[in-house]
C-alpha cells in the first residue's frame, strides 16, 4: 500500500468515526430529523475531502485514486454501513469518468442496476424505460445511467427530477426506488465503451466490498458482546458452544474479506474485463453473500435479545448487509451464470480458470 | 480484536512459470503411468521412483538452503507445486510429509550432524517421514501423550503405543512426541520432547490399521524399549509445547486442505455436460466460488507467510472452511446429479468417485487438527479464550 492509498484510508476511517458511528442507528425510523442532520454532516465531510469523487481522474476534477484506493474506502465504509450514496457516487463516478464526463453537481447515483433495465436511445436523444431498484433514488438530484440504441451503449447524466418517482424500500429501509424515464432529455450524454455486464460486475465488485466491511464490524460487535455479557456467572464468550458459533462467524467473515478483496485486486490490475474478472467477482458476490446468511444468523443468536431491538445497533449492519446481498444480482443469480461458463467451457478447463491467479 | 486479514496475493510469474513446467512433467508422468489421475485414492500414492523424479527436477524442498539440498525459493512456489500435484493424484506419498513439516522441523532444531546426513536424502525423493503425534488415550489433547522416553546412558528408552499414524509402513524416520518429564501444575503443557527416530531401530513394531475405506494408511506403532540417541533430541528438552505452534500454519494452510477430494466437482461438471439445467448451473456455480474463495485464502496466507508474518489464525481459517467444504461436497453432488439417469447416461466414473470421497470424508475433519480444535484456536484469536 503506498503512502496516498494509506492517507485515503485513514481520512476515511477518521471521518466515519467521528460522524458516522452514531449515525442510522434506528433504522426503522428513517425520517428521524437528528438523523438527516447528521447525515448531512457526513456527507459534506465525505464531499470536502474528495471521498465521494475518488474514482474520478484529475483532469475531470477528481480525486484520482486507483481503483484500490476506492475499495478501500468502500469496505471502510461498509465497516460503519451508514445509508449515504458513497459507494453509488464512486460508481457512478466511474461510469461517467470511463466515458471522460465529468461529475454533476449535487448528490448523484447510479440508476441503471438490475439486469432486466433497458433504458432506450430514441432518434432525437431523448431516453425511454424504466430503472429498478435505484439505490437512493429519492435522495439523488442526478442520475448516471447507460442507456442503449441497438447495439450500442451510452453514458448519460439525467436529472432525476424529470423521472416518475416510485418510492420503495428494500428490507434495510433503505430507498430501492422505480424511475420511469419518458423521453427524458440527458444533460449529457456520450457514446460508452463501458458495457451494461461491466457496469453490474463493477457494482457487485463495490457491494461484496462493503459487505465484507461489514461483516468485520459484526464480528467485532458479537466477539465484544460475548466477553462482556455474563450469563450463569461468566461471559458467554467462555462458552464453548458460543465460542465454535464466533469461530464460525471468523471463518465466514474471513471469506468474505478473502473473495472481496480479491476480486477488488483482480480488478486494480488488470485492463480489461475478462474471464478472470467474471470469476473473481461472481465468486466474490456468491461468497459473500453466503457468508451474509450464514454470518447474520449466527451474530443475532449471540446477541441474543438485545441484538433484536431498535436501540441496539446490530441490526443497522444485519439488515443492510440482507439488503446488499440483492443488488447488482443476487447470489443464485451470479452463481447460474457461473455454473453456465463452467459448464461450457468444460470440466477440463475449469482448473487451469481457477489456478491463474 | 485484530482485524482478520487476508492480503490479496498475485501469484508472481516465476510461480506461473513454474506451474507450466510441472504440468509438463505431469503430462508425461500420465504417459509413463508413474500417475493415475482418475485414481481418486485418499492417502496420496506411494512411488519412490516418482519421488525421486520429483527430487531430481528440484521440487522437493523448495524453499530450503541450499546447503542443505535446498533450493531457496518462494513459499508461493511451492504452494504451485502442491496444488499441482494433488489435483492430478500425483503419487506423492513418499516424500509429501517430509516436504511439508518434518523437513523444516529438522532445519530448525536438528544438530549440524542430523541435518547434512538428512534433509539432503529428502530433498533428492529418498526418505520418507510420518509423524508420530496421537496415542490411544492422546488425540486431540496433544499434551495428554504418554509414550515415555526415560534418560538412559547415552540418550532415552521409548516405551509405549502411538496410533493413526499416516504412513509408518513406508517411513525411514519418525519425528515422534515423547514424554521426558510429568507435566507440571503451572503447565499441563510442559514434560515433552520431539525426536527424531530411525524406523528400523530394534524394538519398533509396526502393525496396520484399516480405515473404513478397507484400504491401509495408518499405523499402530509400538515402541519395546527403543533406543534413541541424545543428539536425536529435536529442541530443548520438555519443551515441545513451544515449538509446536509456529508451524501450525504451514501444516494447516495448504491446499490440500481443500483439494483432497475435490475431484468430485470437476467429475460433476463433467456429468452435467455443457449445458446443465438451472439447478444444476446453479449448484455448479457455488461450488466453484467456494472453491475459488478457499484457494484465494489459501494463497493468500501463503503470501503472508513468505512475507514472514505469522497468520495463525489465518492459517487455521482456511482448514476448518477448507475440510467442511470438502466434507460436504461429495453428498452435494450427490444431490445435484441425483436427475441424471444411469440408463440413459453413463454416470459408473462419478458413481465410483462419490463412493469413494463420501466413505472419505469423515477423516478429512478429523486428521491435523479437529474442527473442534481448530475452532478452540479460532476464539483464542478473537480473545474468548
Amino acid at each position: 500500500m503506498s503512502d496516498s492509498s494509506s492517507l485515503i484510508a485513514d481520512t476515511t476511517r477518521r471521518i466515519f468515526r467521528e460522524l458516522g458511528r452514531e449515525l442510522g442507528r434506528e433504522l426503522g425510523d428513517p425520517k428521524s430529523q437528528r438523523n438527516d442532520s447528521r447525515r448531512q454532516a457526513l456527507w459534506r465531510a465525505l464531499d470536502d475531502a474528495g471521498l465521494t469523487r475518488t474514482w474520478v481522474p484529475e483532469r475531470l476534477g477528481g480525486a484520482d485514486a486507483s481503483l484500490a484506493d476506492g475499495f478501500d474506502v468502500l469496505r471502510i465504509a461498509g465497516e460503519f454501513a451508514v445509508d449515504v450514496p458513497l459507494a453509488e457516487q464512486l460508481l457512478a463516478g466511474w461510469l461517467l469518468s470511463r466515458a471522460n464526463l465529468s461529475l454533476p453537481e449535487g448528490v448523484l447515483t447510479i440508476a441503471t442496476v438490475d439486469r432486466r433495465d433497458r433504458i432506450e436511445l430514441g432518434s432525437h436523444d431523448e431516453l425511454t424505460g424504466i430503472a429498478r431498484a435505484v439505490p437512493f433514488g429519492r435522495v439523488a438530484t442526478r442520475c448516471a445511467l447507460l442507456a442503449h440504441r441497438g447495439e450500442q451503449s451510452f453514458t448519460a447524466v439525467i436529472n432525476r427530477a424529470d423521472c416518475a418517482l416510485d418510492e420503495r424500500d428494500n428490507i434495510a429501509h433503505e430507498s430501492r426506488d422505480r424511475l420511469s424515464l419518458r423521453a427524458v432529455k440527458p444533460l449529457s450524454l456520450t457514446p460508452s465503451s463501458t458495457s451494461f455486464d461491466e457496469l453490474i460486475l463493477m457494482g457487485a465488485a463495490v457491494r461484496a466490498v462493503q459487505m465484507a466491511g461489514a461483516l468485520q464490524s459484526v464480528l467485532d460487535l458479537s466477539a465484544t458482546y460475548a466477553n462482556e455479557r455474563v450469563a450463569f456467572e461468566k461471559p458467554i464468550g467462555k462458552f464453548q458452544a458460543v465460542q465454535h458459533s464466533l469461530a464460525r462467524l471468523a471463518g465466514e467473515t474471513a471469506a468474505a474479506v478473502a473473495a472481496a478483496s480479491s476480486a477488488a485486486d483482480a480488478i486494480d490490475s488488470s485492463p480489461t474485463f475478462d474471464e478472470a474478472i467474471f470469476l473473481e467477482v461472481a465468486s466474490a458476490k456468491i461468497r459473500v453473500g453466503e457468508a451474509v446468511t450464514t454470518g447474520t444468523a449466527i451474530a443475532h443468536q449471540v446477541h441474543g435479545a438485545i441484538g433484536f431491538t431498535q436501540e441496539h445497533i446490530l441490526h443497522r449492519y444485519t439488515q443492510r448487509l440482507w439488503a446488499w446481498r440483492d443488488d447488482f444480482g443476487s447470489e443464485s443469480d451470479w452463481a447460474v451464470r457461473l455454473g453456465k461458463l463452467v459448464s461450457s467451457n468444460g470440466a477440463d478447463a475449469l482448473w487451469p480458470m481457477l489456478a491463474a491467479r | 480484536m485484530a482485524a482478520i486479514q487476508f492480503d490479496p496475493i498475485r501469484l508472481p510469474a516465476k510461480a506461473q512459470d513454474l506451474r507450466a513446467e510441472v504440468r509438463e512433467f505431469i503430462r508425461k508422468e500420465i504417459a509413463s503411468g508413474l500417475i493415475h489421475p482418475s485414481q481418486g485414492v485418499t492417502y496420496p500414492g506411494y512411488s519412490p521412483e516418482f519421488s525421486r523424479k520429483v527430487g531430481a527436477k528440484g521440487w522437493i524442498g523448495i524453499t530450503w538452503p541450499k546447503k542443505y539440498g535446498g533450493h531457496e525459493r518462494s513459499f508461493l512456489e511451492r504452494y504451485v507445486v502442491t496444488e499441482e500435484f494433488r489435483v492430478a493424484n500425483a503419487p506423492v506419498g513418499l516424500h509429501f510429509t517430509a516436504d511439508r513439516q518434518s523437513g523444516p522441523m529438522l532445519l530448525k532444531y536438528a544438530n549440524e550432524k542430523i541435518k547434512s546426513d538428512i534433509v539432503p536424502r529428502i530433498t533428492r525423493g529418498e526418505c520418507c517421514f510420518c509423524i508420530g503425534m496421537s496415542e490411544p488415550n492422546s488425540g486431540s489433547d496433544l499434551f495428554a501423550a504418554n509414550v515415555r522416553a526415560t534418560q538412559c546412558d547415552g540418550g532415552f528408552k521409548v516405551r509405549g503405543t502411538k496410533v493413526w499414524t499416516t504412513g509408518a509402513h513406508h517411513a525411514d524416520y519418525m519425528i515422534g512426541l515423547f514424554r521426558t518429564s510429568p507435566s507440571t501444575k503451572e503447565n499441563r503443557r510442559h514434560g515433552l520432547t520431539q525426536f527424531l527416530v530411525d524406523m528400523k531401530s530394534p524394538g519398533i513394531t509396526v502393525n496396520p490399521i484399516a480405515n473404513m475405506t478397507g484400504q491401509h494408511e495408518f499405523n499402530e506403532v509400538v515402541f519395546d524399549d527403543v533406543f534413541i540417541s541424545a543428539e536425536n533430541a529435536l529442541g530443548d528438552i520438555d519443551m515441545a509445547w513451544k515449538q509446536a505452534t509456529s508451524e501450525l500454519a504451514y501444516e494447516r494452510s495448504g491446499p490440500e486442505r481443500f483439494l483432497e477430494i475435490s475431484y468430485v466437482l470437476f467429475e460433476l461438471v463433467r456429468l452435467l455436460g455443457n449445458e446443465p439445467d438451472v439447478r444444476g448451473a446453479e449448484g455448479i456455480g457455488r461450488l466453484v466460488a467456494q472453491l475459488h474463495t478457499l484457494r484465494r485464502m489459501s494463497v493468500s496466507v501463503n503470501g503472508m507467510l513468505q512475507a514472514g508474518k505469522e497468520p495463525t489464525l489465518e492459517g487455521s481459517i482456511v482448514k476448518d472452511l477448507g475440510t467442511v467444504w470438502q466434507q460436504a461436497l461429495p453428498h452435494k453432488a450427490r444431490d445435484l446429479a441425483a436427475f441424471i439417469d444411469g440408463d440413459v447416461q453413463d454416470r459408473t466414473e462419478f458413481d465410483r468417485k462419490v463412493v469413494h470421497a463420501t466413505t472419505v470424508a469423515p477423516k478429512l475433519t478429523i486428521q491435523g487438527g479437529t474442527t473442534e480444535v481448530l475452532r478452540g484456536i479460532i476464539a483464542r484469536g478473537l480473545g474468548l479464550r
